[in-house]
């Protein structure tokens, strides 16, 4: 469904240097009752943000006061696991619009792009780098150029190129979904069916 | 020259975007209450109906109750979702196996044994384990709640081709080494991201060995490795399974159908991305360790040792140490079922193997068949006899504790041995621990009270 237009993001960053981080952790399945699309963001991390008796986890990256920001830099390997959407939601819904990573599990990543999250794919060393620039200053920012398609590190001025596919791009950009695309194709996969 | 994959896939491309993915046509949906109803409420509030009601069919599976499922679910919320799936699937004409007939189960247990899965289709559900239908030579895969959507209203949806990925086991499995440990086996080698970007082929003799229910949970957990998917190439095991299933088709057109789907299977000279090569005489009883799928390893083998700070994590959660055995390791719970070894196979091996003994007391044990039907079986065949002699009792089907979307959770900090595909935190409940193990390794350790060998405690 709509979601907000994607161009250039300049922000700060929150970072979680864990890596396999899986869908279960990003949304636990007790979270998943839902019948709409409402109030995911609260849940994000739900078991790694509050322990056992409900009580907020100080260190924890999204409950420490020190990060903030639209972009959430994940380790290797992020969002593995279960296909559910939910996930995604549930980081949009919080409010990040960009997931960093050195390496994407494929059902998220499409995920992402489905509902307008921009999961951006950095090197190793990039990714180190932005971790590295986040400890020495959390308020340190990054600029997501999708036009461009470039990820800066403002401070430095370091940048690297990632990649998205043309479709998906203008998708973003205009805010489009593929059941927009796909309706408008509907007498063609009428006749494809036969 | 072109691989079992590329021949299901390029037949369903409707259109090809350039430097874009491919719009795809979906043979056969699948849908649950999870993951469909925001699909079926963007669809009204887009105003569009569903494009080929026939081509989806509808279970409640992940979050109902395994006991007194002729009673309301208590569960207000997981209720309301068992309800939305009904009216939706009411409103849209949608077959909808509900709680209590006879086709009711996991989702992919019922499409199998419905014969709705079939060599060559392309099927999609919203939910990563679709994989497991690939055991049957189709090209099947998990799908986020937009993509439902996309189904639902167009019968596509737009995805890139992924690459191929072909992984070749040689030789036999030895006794007491099942499919799951075939595929956890696999999965230590590859890593849970190795198969990122690919559609995997199993092939070899180890695979083509396999029951249609060991190639399902083969299949099944390719997920596991990251794949997109995974398929074994359709032959006599195949046929024979699908002979005479109420959706299969009969007759002239069976005839016809065979045809087709004998010429699927990859040509000989078809060249794969990706290939990797294993010997079925090195696989042990495997289990899991630590917190992904891809930390397993042979049951008499002691817990590794890594530097890595997501590794020392995973073993702290885990309450285990680097350099012991896991062995003897005292277990509070066993799950058996989920998609990946709820079947009727799974429920004989492990009865066959309880014959003449006795559950360990300290151990809660949940046996749940995957189906209406597999239960059914599993009373007709005596199964369910023979485990209650040896104090087990058989639940009513769903996914149960593989998710804990209902009332069957692991406590925090409890240990289960699962039959699962998913050992991740709190993956059976907040603060759970879980093991992943083929059945015959999971009752062991419910036999035991600890992390059993199975061939110990055969001898
Ligand atoms: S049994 Fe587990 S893995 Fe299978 S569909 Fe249900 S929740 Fe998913």
């Amino acid at each position: 469904m709509a979601y907000d237009k994607f161009n250039i993001i300049i922000d700060s960053a929150v970072p979680m240097p864990v890596e396999n981080v899986d869908t279960d952790q990003i949304i636990p399945a007790r979270f998943l009752k839902a019948t709409e699309r409402k109030g995911f963001g609260d849940n994000l991390f739900r078991d790694w943000r509050y322990d056992s008796e409900n009580k907020l986890i100080e260190n924890f990256p999204l409950n420490d006061p020190k990060y903030n920001g639209k972009i959430l830099v994940g380790g290797k390997n992020f969002g593995s696991g279960s296909s559910r959407e939910h996930a995604v939601w549930a980081v949009y819904d919080y409010g990040f619009r960009v997931v960093v990573s050195s390496f994407f599990a494929d059902i998220f990543k499409n995920n992402c792009l489905n509902i307008g999250v921009l999961p951006v794919t950095v090197s190793e060393s990039f990714s180190l780098e932005i971790f590295e620039a986040i400890k020495k200053n959390p308020t340190t920012k990054l600029e997501i150029n999708l036009p461009n398609q470039t990820i800066t590190l403002l401070e430095t001025g370091k940048s690297e190129a990632f990649q998205i596919n043309s479709y998906k791009k203008e998708n973003l950009l205009n805010g489009f979904d593929d059941v927009d695309y796909l309706l408008n194709m509907k007498e063609e996969i009428i006749a494809f069916s036969k | 020259m072109n691989t079992i994959f590329d021949k299901i896939w390029d037949a369903h491309i409707v259109r090809k975007i350039q430097v874009g993915p491919d719009v795809l046509f979906i043979d056969q949906h699948l849908i649950h209450e999870v993951t469909s109803p925001v699909a079926f409420l963007n669809m009204k509030q887009r105003g569009n109906k569903v494009l080929f009601p026939d081509r989806t069919i509808a279970t409640p599976d992940h979050n109902v109750p395994t006991i007194h499922q002729d009673q309301p679910i208590q569960d207000v919320e997981s209720r309301m979702q068992v309800e939305k799936l009904r009216e939706n699937c009411k409103i849209h004409n949608i077959e909808l196996h509900d709680l209590g007939s006879a086709h009711h189960g996991i989702v992919h247990v019922i499409g199998p044994e419905l014969g709705i899965t079939q060599p060559g289709k392309t099927i999609v559900c919203g939910d990563s384990h679709t994989s497991t239908h690939g055991a049957f030579g189709a090209v099947a895969f998990g799908i986020g709640t937009s993509e439902v959507e996309m189904v639902l209203s167009t019968q596509c949806i737009m995805q890139t081709k992924p690459k191929t990925m072909r992984i070749t086991v040689n030789g036999s499995l030895k006794p007491y080494v099942t499919a799951k440990d075939l595929i956890l086996y696999i999965i230590s080698k590859v890593s849970t991201s190795g198969g990122t970007g690919y559609f995997v082929e199993f092939s070899g003799q180890a695979v083509k060995e396999l029951s249609m229910e060991g190639r399902m949970t083969v299949c099944n957990m390719s997920i596991e490795m990251g794949a997109r998917g995974g398929l074994i190439a359709p032959d006599e095991t195949t046929f024979s399974y699908l002979k005479d299933k109420e959706r299969t088709p009969k007759g002239e057109n069976w005839h016809q159908a065979l045809m087709e789907w004998k010429n699927l299977p990859s040509d000989e000279n078809a060249v794969f991305d990706k290939e990797y090569v294993f010997d079925a005489t090195d696989i042990e009883p495997m289990i899991t360790f630590g917190t992904n799928p891809g930390m397993g390893i042979k049951i008499n083998e002691v817990i590794p040792t890594e530097d890595n700070p997501s590794f020392i994590k995973s073993l702290k959660y885990m309450g285990v140490v680097s350099g012991a055995p896991i062995e003897g390791i005292p277990v509070d719970f066993v799950f058996i079922g989920s998609c990946t070894n709820g079947r009727i196979e799974d429920l004989r091996a492990v009865a066959e193997f309880v014959k003449g003994k006795k559950k360990n007391d300290k151990v809660t044990t949940w046996i749940v068949p995957g189906s209406k039907e597999v239960e059914k079986m599993a009373h007709e065949e005596g199964l369910v006899a023979i485990l209650e002699q040896a104090g087990f009792e058989l639940r009513q089907p769903g996914c149960s504790a593989c998710l804990a979307m209902n009332d069957d959770k692991i406590p925090n900090g409890k240990l289960s041995v699962s039959t699962s595909n998913r050992n991740f935190e709190g993956r059976q409940g907040p603060g759970a621990k879980t093991m992943l193990a083929s059945p015959i390794t999971a009752i062991s350790a419910a036999i035991n009270g600890y992390i059993t060998d199975p061939r110990t405690l055969e001898k």
